[in-house]
């Protein structure tokens, strides 16, 4: 049995027991609906930007970006103008499309020839699904997330009731009418996040190559978000969990005058509180590539290195051995051969 | 039924069972990506084992000849010449194919297949074991001859023409031809 | 006939490895796949800390007693120096996009060889010594304690790593194994832990200025030697020029091209090409005994070692009062002169911004470093219409390109190249696109690696590269691999020799010299390597 994902599964599964424990039995609900959230969301900002800051102030002494094309050179040869950015605007495109398109995964992808017995056969590569997946878990993550802001606000914003109709564009209505179940509006994005993270997880278990190299920490944050998913999907299509409580709840955190409501059920609690780890755990883990992908010197850093000077904050003098040197280890020689000198035979 | 009709009619199966087993003999991480990978550019290793083993199975149906077998052997044998393999493990991967082989025989009921056909088909799969063994010396011998004549055909053909060869001097920091190439 | 199996067994073949963790997989550091620990005598020379004899095979590797503090310590100075160390030791999600990126992993299949485990290598101990998670979780955080083990694991696949960078295009984060790579060796060096084919051509460039320690007036009789032999195909010497104070132009190429065949037909080739020059346009350029090494396996050792080779440069640039720097073929050193020379030992405010005085080009992209690489100097002058070309007398070659790693993805240097070649050939094709520009595949022997004694990881590291140009011998019938790189000039030929028989390797300037009609040169029979021209065949059988 790999450790490995055992130990972050029954991790996952003791921290819901934990906050339905403490919720539904001990009757924390101040603990886990008001203390652990501001906690949480304290520890996260100030950790999120300990880390970053912590990288920031570690010098980039040489310029050493990758280049994934070619350079701009003659005014002749048509350069690569985003794969090898000469210009602020090109790396700043160059990130844009890492952070949104995740564009150096995507190039595992490109299609290619095999060639068989009977003739050329295309094939594509497995790891596309990465970058599918990839995709669709970090965006449907956003959505959710975005959506969530409605709790966050009053009146809720425009923006956010646009892009919930957006989400939620797949109604089943004219269904339940049918069948008699009064579901509420299937958010798409609920459902992707929830797929998309068992594929990462599945790919991590069944693929021997990605088992090998997969770490606690990397299970850890999947069986998390999955659970985080899994209760959010609960209360909403199940359950039913009250959204005006909920409401009066996070306005009450919002607004710094918590209130508890009693309708809100303990699976709520488990969802907060799962949410709650995710904040904490985040700055000190893996998920932090959020914030370091910004600041990749292999990616934001323009090619020009050799049109413009790089500084290096801590460069120093070296040792070097100098011409001089050199010439009295060989002048004899040197002048032998008719080689020009510095200083001739003393 | 004749011996080549089976390597035929279950060709497929057994090519895979083949190609499975000489997978298998890398750790299992790479193994998986030796059969999954299709892209021959990417996995020449997994690309040179599929064409190889599919033609030596082609060969053995119909009736194996030597140029073939080496032709079909020789990609194979001199990637594992190279890997962490012992000689045994560096060829012991085709008598692989006569068990494999055996075991179809066996799970096919109707598969009666006459002994003296069996024994000429095991007969040429030695011969393609032994042959192999042969490549696998070749790729060897050449491995040791570039690293003998390493200096010799470059450096120090060079420095040669240029009459330049010369025995280091003793203040010299340990530096000799033979220790850069 | 019912035991075959258990003979299996008594050979031991087929047996499946026991699925274990990597961390509970000892290293086994396998004759062939390592290269010699580095002479004592050019440790002692450079400065080097823990200079003695040893050996990878032993046991006992000689360690300072105090050997896990000085890597402490040399881990957090570097995690302070290095944003991009720091960085990489933390985000790297583990996705895997890179595993099968890496010639080594393909060839060898040995899974620690895949870029990120690499990586991790380092990163368990990390995470170990310097984040909280790893102190309190420790092994189920990903981390470990630094033990003799991991240190050889880390010498281990630290040199055998070419620091080529492919993996690093395909990282979503731009994670850069070569990154990480240097900082492992670096953290190798303070252990004294070198191998002798990076320690002795270092001390070599260091003293002599060149990795094979070739004396100034040998290097001069090496060149003297070339010009003779192109007397004998041109009827012309090429006057070739040394430490000339006031000259235009200084160039500078590796040594390699000087002193190891192919190389050196490269080497001939900038002497005709600069003689062209001289004559039609006369164009001064001088050669440099003191700076006569373009390449830098300081780059292999660490920053500080690469920053006191390179010193040279400059400082010859500047006592000889030329214009500009021109640089040759070459891999590493066009990655140390694009990404690290200026900021190392510039700025280099006493030089000019390089203009090519024949064409009236000003190489804006150089213009702080104020060094120009020959391809993009060569193909300015083709374009320009200033080189008189015949490109029939290289009809008896089919030409292939290999892109090397550094000038791919350290520079970006892919169509100059190209475009010469197709000028000063007629047949060339390219290999398959995954395998070429960003995307090529390292000839398994950069980095200092390509010794006689690891042969076998060579070999295995080139498999991807030699599987390519197979395919383009087989398809189009391509005889010679062209490349602008010394290392690849001197390691391709091995490999194809193992795995691409009937392929030969050439740089770039051999092609356009043997292309190049020299005023006043008489009828040529031969090209460079004394082979009968296409057409001239028979005169020469005779």
């Amino acid at each position: 049995m790999n450790v490995h994902y055992l130990f972050s599964l029954i991790a996952v599964v003791a921290l819901c027991l934990i906050a339905f424990v403490g919720v539904e039995w001990l009757g924390l609900q101040a603990l886990f609906g008001v203390v652990l959230p501001y906690a949480a969301v304290l520890t996260f900002v100030v950790a999120f930007w300990y880390r970053v800051w912590s990288w920031a102030r570690s010098p980039v002494p040489f310029r050493i970006p990758t280049t994934c094309g070619q350079q701009k050179s003659l005014p002749w040869i048509n350069a690569a103008k985003i794969d090898n950015p000469t210009t602020t605007g090109a790396v700043i495109v160059r990130m844009l499309l890492e952070i949104f398109c995740f564009r150096s995964l995507f190039r595992n992808t490109h299609m290619s020839f095999h060639e068989t017995g009977t003739g050329v056969r295309i094939t594509y590569r497995w790891e596309i699904w990465l970058w599918v997946f990839a995709m669709a878990f970090h965006y449907s993550f956003l959505v959710v997330l975005l959506r969530h802001m409605r709790f966050f606000f009053e009146p809720v914003p425009m923006v956010i009731q646009l892009l919930e109709n957006l989400d939620s564009f797949f109604r089943i209505e004219w269904m339940s009418s049918v069948v008699g179940i009064g579901l509420p509006g299937v958010f798409v994005s609920g459902l992707v996040l929830l797929a998309a993270v068992t594929f990462l997880f599945l790919r991590r278990l069944l693929s021997p190559k990605i088992r090998y190299i997969s770490l606690a920490a990397d299970y850890f944050p999947l069986f998390l978000i999955m659970a985080i998913a899994l209760t959010g999907i609960m209360m909403r299509y199940f359950l039913k969990t009250d959204i005006v409580g909920v409401k009066s709840l996070v306005w009450g955190l919002v607004t710094l005058q918590p209130a508890l409501p009693e309708t809100v059920g303990s699976l709520f609690y488990v969802h907060l509180f799962l949410v709650t780890v995710l904040l904490v755990y985040f700055p000190f883990s893996k998920l932090m590539h959020m914030g370091g992908v910004f600041l990749s010197p292999t990616r934001n850093l323009t090619t020009d290195t050799r049109a413009r000077r790089h500084v290096n904050p801590w460069n120093y003098p070296v040792k070097v051995h100098t011409y001089e040197e050199y010439e009295d280890d060989f002048r004899e020689k040197m002048i032998d051969a008719g080689l020009p000198v510095e200083k001739e035979q003393e | 039924m004749k011996i080549t009709t089976l390597l035929q009619q279950q060709r497929t199966a057994i090519l895979k069972k083949w190609f499975d087993s000489v997978a298998d003999a890398y750790p299992l991480e790479t193994s998986r990506f030796l059969k999954t990978q299709q892209d021959p550019f990417a996995n020449p290793v997994g690309n040179a084992m599929t064409s190889g083993l599919e033609g030596l199975l082609e060969e053995f149906a119909k009736g194996a000849e030597r140029e073939k077998l080496i032709r079909l052997l020789d990609p194979i044998i001199r990637i594992r010449a190279v890997q962490d393999f012992s000689p045994s493990q560096a060829v012991g991967f085709i008598f692989n194919l006569k068990k494999i082989i055996r075991d179809f025989i066996n799970n096919i009921a109707n598969a009666q297949v006459a002994q003296d056909d069996l024994a000429r088909l095991e007969a040429e799969i030695d011969a393609a074991g032994l042959l192999a063994f042969d490549i696998y010396m070749g790729c060897r011998e050449r491995l040791y001859d570039i690293k003998a004549n390493q200096e010799r055909t470059k450096v120090f053909k060079a420095f040669k023409r240029a009459g330049l060869v010369t025995e280091p001097s003793e203040d010299d920091p340990g530096l000799t031809v033979s220790n850069i190439s | 006939m019912a035991d075959l199996p258990k003979a299996a067994e008594l050979i031991k073949i087929d047996h499946k490895p026991k699925a274990k963790g990597w961390m509970e997989t000892p290293v086994n550091i396998r004759p062939g796949m390592y290269c010699y620990a580095a002479n004592p005598k050019s440790l002692d020379y450079m400065g080097f800390p823990n200079v003695r004899e040893w050996n990878p095979l032993d046991q006992d590797w000689k360690l300072p007693n105090n050997w896990k503090e000085i890597l402490f310590e040399g881990i957090r100075e570097r995690l302070g120096r290095f944003r991009s160390f720091k960085i990489f030791m933390d985000i790297c999600v583990r996705c895997g996009a890179c595993a099968d990126k890496c010639h080594f992993f393909i060839g060898t299949g040995d899974p620690k060889n895949m870029p990120v485990l690499r990586a991790e290598l380092l990163r368990s101990v990390y995470r170990n010594d310097f984040t909280m998670a790893g102190k309190i979780l420790g092994k189920i955080a990903g981390a470990r304690p630094m033990t003799l083990d991991v240190l050889k694991e880390w010498w281990y696949y630290f040199f055998q790593c070419t620091e080529c960078r492919r993996c690093s295009v395909f990282c979503p984060y731009g994670i850069d194994t070569a990154e990480i790579t240097i900082m492992g060796r670096e953290l190798l060096n303070l252990l004294g832990l070198n191998i002798d084919w990076i320690a002795t051509p270092v001390a070599n460039c260091f003293r002599m200025g060149n990795h094979l320690g070739i004396q100034p007036h040998a290097f001069k009789d090496m060149l003297d030697f070339f010009e003779d032999d192109i007397e004998e195909l041109t009827g012309l010497r090429m006057g070739v020029q040394y430490n000339k104070k006031g000259a235009d132009i200084l160039f500078i190429t590796p040594s390699g091209d000087v002193f190891a065949d192919p190389g050196t037909y490269t080497c001939m080739g900038y002497m005709m090409l600069f003689y062209y020059l001289k004559q039609e346009y006369g164009l001064d350029v001088t050669w440099s005994t003191y700076a006569s090494e373009g390449g830098n396996f300081g780059f292999f050792t660490s920053h500080e070692t690469m920053k006191r080779l390179n010193a040279k440069m400059y400082a010859e640039a500047k006592r000889l009062g030329v214009k500009w720097i021109l640089g040759g073929e070459c891999g590493h050193m066009w990655r140390v002169i694009t990404q690290y020379m200026d900021t190392m030992n510039g700025p280099a405010d006493f030089l000019e911004v390089p203009k090519n005085p024949i064409t009236g080009t000003v190489f804006e992209n150089a213009r702080s470093t104020k060094m120009v690489h020959i391809s993009e100097f060569t193909a300015d002058l083709i374009r320009h219409k200033k080189l008189r070309l015949d490109p029939s007398r290289n009809d008896n070659l089919k030409v292939t390109f290999h892109d090397s790693c550094n000038p791919s993805r350290g520079m970006g240097l892919l169509d100059e190249p190209r475009y010469v070649i197709q000028n000063v050939c007629n047949n060339f094709c390219d290999m398959p696109p995954n395998t070429i520009r960003e995307n090529t595949f390292c000839c398994g022997s950069g980095s200092g690696l390509n010794a006689g004694e690891n042969m076998e990881q060579r070999m295995a590291g080139g498999l991807p590269r030699a599987n390519a140009v197979k395919y383009v011998q087989e398809k189009h019938g391509v005889n010679m691999l062209a490349t602008i790189c010394a290392v690849d000039r001197a390691a391709l030929p091995d490999l194809m020799k193992y795995w691409v028989p009937g392929v030969a390797v050439t740089g770039l300037h051999e092609l356009v010299a043997n292309a190049l009609i020299l005023p006043g040169e008489k009828e040529r029979e031969t090209d460079l390597r004394q082979e009968p021209l296409p057409g001239m065949e028979d005169g020469t059988d005779e």
